[in-house]
């Protein structure tokens, strides 16, 4: 090669680099713009008036004396008697008591579902036989579960784990099979191209593919978990047990003790509430923005 | 002084080591279907770059899946005596949960390279697809253009001395695919590649390809061939690559009447 032709390429390559440089710049979206204290407060508003005009309508209820007060106490009563409960102990107990249920047995159904969802997805046998009942499973509500499970179990804490995993097993194992389903059938090409095979294709292409659908199936296997825990602890009770938010509910019944119930009650809505906004929503939100499945702003 | 195609020919591969892609007598069926590609026989010298150009139905994309062996031909014989040939797809299908850097890297681990070595590679690689600046991005935050070059250094990844290519600028903008292709011909030039590169862009088949083949429709024949020959660096607007691509326009029409007639 003489030196001028040299010279003449080295011209033309960085012509092409800046041309695409500048291609790249046009066709690159501006930065993400953050401004975190005024999204909080705009997403803060809604909800704090929608339970300012709830209360409200409740109080009007009460003085309209649609109720005797026994069966409709007032706000202030039942915020006064949630202070108490709360001074006292019993309601955060009795929130320890069920979180602490309700998280090993989402754990356990963490561990069973899991497999169960991948086995489902991938084993053609498996899919046919039992892939249709665990679909189904998902729409029988878990309270149905609790007869059986104390004829079976007797009362107690076993036969409490087993309603939740009933419950919340379908919808871990569904939302694997779901994530897995939706993996775009070009990505396993593209593993394949790359030199993936058997367990690696599993590892590197189908299983962080699936996340999406999985985290989505953990978000519902947990409602579904409290929620079967809650119809457990209701009929299941017993002294050696330990006061859960359902035994409460239940004594307050008992009791006759309204204010009791609507705390306990409200005790069941911030537990749910909080897993689900401390753990599960920014964990969805994470996977999906990291994906670009999910727009910045919002 | 202008680059002459026989310039551009790897200088670190022996040519008289034969082909580095050979298509023997290959057909291809799916079940009891119709014949998808009938006897081909096509062989792609060492540093050569081949455009597969034809209209729907001829085959193209079975042939390349033949030869990346991601599938097996009825009959005949398929081989890329240098081992597994790269691919590239239409999509550039990189993994949206992993930034342009690891998507290359994975490229890499999976064949078993060292964490240590597989970084500075894919930083390489992404720095001869110009996107140095790009590499802790993730996909959607790429342009289409940028996601199909990360596409191209993955590919680069896998070591190959064959990159095929399945009309992988087919979804862009005309002036990104103009860029694109100017990269293309630098990066075979520099990394000495051999590329079969399928089409159904005439004058995209000209413009990059040393030998243009033409294939037929159901089933997929080769009809006809040409050899390009016009120096390098080409523009797919210079009248020379006009010239030719009106040449191959009036064959491949007469294939595709052919089918009107038939039916």
């Amino acid at each position: 090669m003489s030196s001028a032709r040299m010279s003449s390429a080295t011209v033309r390559d960085d012509d092409l680099a800046s041309l695409e440089a500048g291609l790249d710049a046009l066709e690159a979206g501006p930065e993400e713009r953050k401004d975190r204290g005024r999204r909080l407060l705009s997403a803060a508003w809604p909800p704090v008036v929608a339970v300012a005009l709830l209360l409200g309508v409740w109080e009007m209820a009460y003085r309209a004396g649609v109720k005797p007060t026994y069966a409709l106490p007032s706000p202030a009563d039942v915020g006064l008697r949630l202070v108490d409960q709360l001074r006292d102990g019993t309601l955060l107990e009795a929130m320890g008591v069920s979180l602490s249920r309700g998280g090993l047995g989402f754990l356990v159904a963490l561990a069973i579902g899991t497999p169960l969802g991948l086995l489902i997805a991938r084993v053609r046998p498996v899919r046919r036989g039992i892939g249709p009942l665990v679909s189904g499973l998902q729409s029988l509500p878990s309270v149905a579960w609790v007869p059986a499970a104390i004829i079976f179990f007797g009362i107690g804490n076993a036969a409490i784990y087993a309603v939740i995993l009933l419950g919340a097993v379908p919808s871990i194992a569904n939302g694997m099979v779901s994530g897995i389903d939706q993996v775009p059938p070009l990505y396993s090409r593209v593993g394949r191209v790359l030199g993936a095979r058997g367990w690696d294709t599993a590892r590197f292409v189908l299983l962080p593919a699936a996340l999406p659908g999985y985290v989505g199936g953990l978000r519902q296997g947990w409602a579904f978990s409290w929620r079967s825990l809650m119809a457990a602890e209701l009929i299941v009770k017993s002294p050696e047990l330990g006061t859960g938010l359902g035994q409460l509910l239940e004594e307050g019944r008992f009791l006759q003790d309204m204010s009791l119930v609507f705390a306990g009650i409200l005790g069941i809505l911030v537990v749910g509430i909080a897993v689900e906004l401390l753990l599960f929503a920014p964990l969805e939100r994470r996977v999906l923005r990291r994906r670009g499945l999910l727009l910045a702003t919002r | 002084m202008t680059l002459t195609s026989s310039d551009l020919a790897a200088p670190d591969v022996v040519r008289a080591a034969g082909p580095a892609v050979r298509i023997a007598g290959a057909s291809k069926r799916f079940g009891a279907g119709p014949l998808v590609l009938d006897d081909i026989s096509l062989d792609v010298a060492p540093g050569e770059f081949v455009c597969l150009l034809g209209a729907s139905g001829c085959g193209k994309s079975t042939l390349l899946n033949l030869v990346a062996d991601l599938d097996v031909p009825s009959s005949g014989t398929v081989e890329v005596p240098g081992g597994r040939a790269a691919l590239m797809f239409q999509e550039p299908a990189l993994f949206p949960w992993l930034t342009a850097a690891q998507n290359v890297e994975l490229a890499l681990r999976l064949r078993g390279s060292g964490k240590k070595e597989r970084r500075e590679r894919a930083r390489d690689l992404l720095g001869l697809v110009r996107l140095q600046d790009a590499v802790d991005k993730r996909p959607h935050e790429l342009s289409g253009g940028m996601r199909q070059r990360v596409a191209m250094a993955r590919a680069l990844a896998q070591d190959s001395h064959v990159l095929l290519m399945d009309e992988p600028f087919a979804a862009l903008d005309a002036i990104t695919r103009d860029v694109l292709h100017e990269e293309l011909v630098r990066i075979r030039q520099s990394q000495a590649l051999t590329v079969l590169f399928v089409t159904h862009n005439v004058r995209e088949a000209v413009r990059l390809g040393d030998r243009v083949v033409l294939l037929s429709s159901r089933p997929g024949r080769v009809a006809k061939e040409y050899a390009v020959g016009i120096d390098h660096p080409r523009r797919i607007e210079s009248p020379e690559v006009a010239r030719l691509s009106v040449e191959i326009t009036a064959d491949l029409r007469d294939e595709i009447r052919r089918h009107g007639t038939a039916a």
